[in-house]
């Protein structure tokens, strides 16, 4: 049964008398994403896509859940601002058509390499309307970017998976496009060396918006703004990790980009399962050193060292998880019958288990929303 | 006049009881109970409420703070955490049968990470702390509330902190990587860490701001950036508000996000000038200081854009700083606007409300007609890059009926901003100042989801209440469950 409610009340109505939990979908390009979940109905949110507010001068976006990304994305460059903690676009990486929609980009928390200098969607996301799962319609923030009156639910929200509410709108924080961007390029560095280099870029002023390492292909470090700024931050930053160096500028750099964004290394060979994980950065070459001396597999660094992306051929969640010390590994990618049984999330100590049971409860008594798609009854 | 909950007898009947099971805790002078002694804990920075706490608590480690809450919660005895108690919304204010926390020997910077551009600190370390002990190498903390060399990094954690700079390097949510926390049950967690993004719920991110009534935070890490390499400013006169705030929507539309933007109206111009004598023009009715920082190059350059979207904007006078001396000097008189304003005045009322920007010469023509109902002074400072407004309300406490009065314009004011698609509050938090405004912006269904969030952290309401919102019904009222046809779904689902 699938339910595609065109109103909040309507919405609300079907929650309140809902005898069955829903799995819900913005236009399901991230089902892939965390627990499978099975026979469930579904719960379409894709009708909520009307743009109810943008305002550049006032760096505010109000839109309807269900509005599509790569929609947005176009309005907004249109007035040559963007969406700073760069959504990354997993449809190759998850075999699905598009790259999803803004309360999807919500529920799942999503950044990319920029998230080291700007933040993830929690670091942008102001306010939010929903159904909660009493059925009752209910706001949290607003459409102004500064403000502290009551919980920071909006945020609450952002890594959610839809565990707690159903967006109907959301509302965004944007920012002015950098004029310009260009890339250095180094060559021939180690694990080690590579985040030595990116650490030492990040301790200087150069105020570096990418830090990634492809190891066999290089290692990369962003430089935005305006011109005679990302030139002379570039120079300054040539001179100071020295050795050779190659210049990617504009569209060279920007793709380069995309493709760390979006997981492109890794996003073949779709059997093969793919991690997300994040460790504080410099422990990164150590974490890789301890596993490649256990089992064979891909992997390049973001943010500096301290987002390791790996795929692997087996089964290998209790070995990459007793390696990451302190941090998370999260299973992007997986056959279905792998996600129903492994923790696809970082498994969590008692006391913090409970209290992610309490909250969802204080939002969805009755459990309907995606029962166990994070953890087993969450 | 401010109500706050209802004093338990049965709890200060235990006073001399609970004061012996703190020091089972606690050791020594950790745990004050003489009136004199804890009079030092009776406010926060919002001065006009007063109260003695039954009991004040100085914690050292988090195994101690742990026992305390766990104590607490199992003899339904309140407790209200306090950092510094700089909080300007009555946060830390004590209550009268309840425990007062104070962090403050939690003072210690436990490690300092260049590597990974972090800092793990004890929460009574102040956020100017945090700087003064990674500046040697260049870095800073940047979030800075005013009261930065006095505020403590768990008071900017409860608060949600921001500052002149927050609208280019984000508030306190955006620079923490992680805390550790201790539950009202006692259980310790931690969220996030060195790391970046803690998985699950974003706890982390609802802990900041919470106003202490979730949690007590006993260690944080921060991010820390290296410094701008160099930083200038310019100051320009407006013959209007409307002229300004254009200019600021313009500097925006320009895609510049300046390190401040800051603004303020003809009487706070006119108070600073007269107090620091910074060389403010008189003759204007909105003064901006918009503050570029970057590398030199990148400054010189957006100053040029900015003079000239200024000068679009029927700008009077512009000035821009040609030295670091001058630029402090620009700064000097908006940092000095809370005190020159008090000079003036025998009290003040700071008010704390965040508006959408195009709304501002409506907020102000508003206050300017709301000045003249209640018969009181206002001065504006205003961090117009953000849409933060701080109105100064000027009164005299000794006068009879001056106080309801500003508080009056107060409110009004705060639901003025409301109506035009603001919020309550913007930096300061609800605290107690705004708890029964609450409502102005949110319907009951919106605090009771609030609410139900807090029984989630606490059953029994025992960590800071009073604070926040106005009405507090017990956990088990708020949990009551809507059933329908006399048949509850999922009934194997435990629930309490």
């Amino acid at each position: 049964m699938n339910h595609k409610p065109t109103t909040e009340i309507e919405l609300a109505q079907l929650v309140a008398e809902a005898s069955q939990p829903f799995e819900i979908i913005g236009t399901g390009t991230k089902r892939g994403l965390g627990r499978p979940l099975h026979d469930l109905e579904i719960l379409d949110l894709a009708k909520f896509s009307v743009i109810n507010a943008y305002e550049p001068e006032e760096l505010i976006l109000d839109v309807g859940a269900g509005a599509k990304l790569s929609a947005i994305e176009k309005l907004i460059s249109a007035q040559g601002q963007y969406l700073a903690f760069e959504p990354p676009d997993y449809s190759r990486l998850l075999g699905s058509k598009h790259s999803g929609t803004m309360g999807g980009l919500l529920a799942c928390n999503l950044s990319g390499p920029r998230r080291i200098k700007m933040g993830a969607a929690r670091d942008h996301v102001l306010g939010l309307n929903a159904v909660s799962g009493r059925g009752e319609i209910f706001k949290a923030g607003a459409r102004v970017v500064k403000n502290v009156t009551g919980y920071d639910v909006p945020k609450l929200m952002a890594g959610s998976y839809g565990t707690l509410t159903a967006f109907t709108s959301v509302i965004f924080k944007v920012l002015p496009r950098p004029e310009t961007e260009e890339t250095l390029m180094v060559v021939g560095l180690d694990d080690h060396a590579a985040v030595s280099e990116m650490s030492l870029a990040m301790q200087s002023s150069a105020e570096v918006s990418g830090a990634a390492h492809i190891p066999n292909l290089g290692t990369f470090l962003r430089l935005e703004g305006i011109a005679p700024s990302v030139t002379y931050r570039r120079d300054t930053l040539v001179r100071l990790l020295g050795g050779k160096i190659d210049i990617l500028k504009n569209r060279d750099s920007q793709i380069q980009w995309k493709n760390i964004r979006d997981v492109m290394p890794l996003a073949d060979g779709p059997e093969r399962m793919v991690w997300k994980i994040s460790v504080t950065p410099a422990m990164a070459p150590a974490v890789i050193a301890k596993l490649k001396s256990q089992f064979e597999f891909r992997y390049y660094f973001d943010w500096a060292g301290g987002l390791i992306w790996l795929d692997v051929a087996t089964e290998e969640s209790t070995r990459i998880r007793a390696a990451i010390g302190s941090g998370h590994a999260t299973l992007m990618r997986a056959p279905d019958q792998m996600r129903s049984t492994l923790d696809i999330f970082q498994p969590q100590e008692a006391a913090l288990a409970a209290l992610s049971a309490r909250v969802k409860t204080s939002f969805d008594p009755r459990a309907l929303f995606n029962p166990g798609r994070m953890y087993k009854g969450v | 006049m401010l109500m706050m909950p209802k004093p338990d007898q049965s709890v200060l009947a235990r006073r001399s009881e609970i004061a012996a099971a703190l020091r089972g805790i606690v050791a020594g002078e950790g745990v004050i109970d003489t009136a004199t002694q804890m009079r030092v804990y009776e406010s926060d920075g919002l001065t006009a409420y007063k109260q003695l706490p039954m009991l004040v608590v100085l914690p050292e480690t988090t195994a101690q703070v742990s026992q305390i809450l766990k104590y607490a919660n199992a003899n339904g005895i309140k407790i209200v955490p306090r950092g510094a108690g700089t909080s300007l919304s009555g946060g830390a204010l004590p209550l009268e049968d309840g425990i007062l926390l104070g962090l403050a020997k939690f003072n210690r910077i436990l490690d300092i990470d260049f590597e990974n551009r972090c800092v793990v600190v004890q929460p009574g370390v102040t956020n100017l702390g945090i700087t003064k002990a990674v500046e040697q190498k260049g870095f800073y903390y940047a979030p800075d509330p005013s009261s930065q060399i006095a505020c403590t990094i768990g008071g900017n954690v409860a608060e949600n902190s921001g500052g002149v700079h927050c609208l280019k390097y984000g508030l306190t949510a955006n620079n923490v990587l992680g805390i550790e926390m201790v539950l009202i049950t006692g259980e310790i967690i931690r969220l996030g860490g060195k790391h970046l993004d803690s998985e699950g719920y974003d706890l982390l991110g609802l802990m900041t701001g919470s106003e202490g009534l979730l949690g007590v935070v006993t260690e944080v890490t921060v991010r820390i950036l290296q410094k701008p390499e160099t930083a200038r400013a310019v100051l320009v006169g407006f013959p209007s508000s409307e002229d300004a705030g254009q200019c600021v929507a313009d500097i925006i539309s320009a895609g510049i996000i300046p390190g401040g933007m800051e603004m303020m109206d003809r009487p706070a111009i006119h108070a600073v000038e007269e107090f620091v004598h910074a060389d403010y023009p008189l003759n204007v009715e909105a003064l901006l200081i918009v503050e570029l920082d970057g590398p030199q190059i990148e400054v010189d350059s957006l100053i040029e854009r900015v003079s000239s979207i200024a000068q679009k904007n029927k700008s009077k006078t512009l000035r821009v700083s040609n030295s670091e001396a001058e630029r402090i000097l620009f700064w000097a008189g908006r940092k000095a606007a809370f005190p020159a304003v008090g000079r003036i005045s025998p009290d003040y009322m700071c008010m704390d409300g965040t508006i959408p920007r195009k709304k501002l010469p409506e907020v102000l023509a508003g206050m300017a007609r709301l000045s003249q109902k209640y018969d009181l002074r206002v001065a504006n400072v205003f961090h117009a890059g953000d849409g933060n407004l701080h109105p100064l309300i000027l009164f005299d406490a000794n006068e009879e009926g001056q106080l309801d009065r500003a508080e009056k314009f107060g409110a009004d004011i705060l639901r003025l901003c409301v109506k035009v698609g603001g919020v309550l509050t913007g930096e300061h938090g609800v605290g107690v100042e705004k708890r029964d405004l609450m409502p102005e912006m949110f319907s009951q269904i919106d605090l009771d989801q609030q609410l139900r969030l807090k029984c989630a952290f606490d059953g029994q309401g025992l960590l800071n209440p009073g604070k926040v919102f106005p009405t507090l019904h017990s956990c088990a009222e708020m949990g009551r469950m809507h059933v329908r046809g006399g048949k509850l779904a999922h009934p194997e689902i435990p629930r309490f």
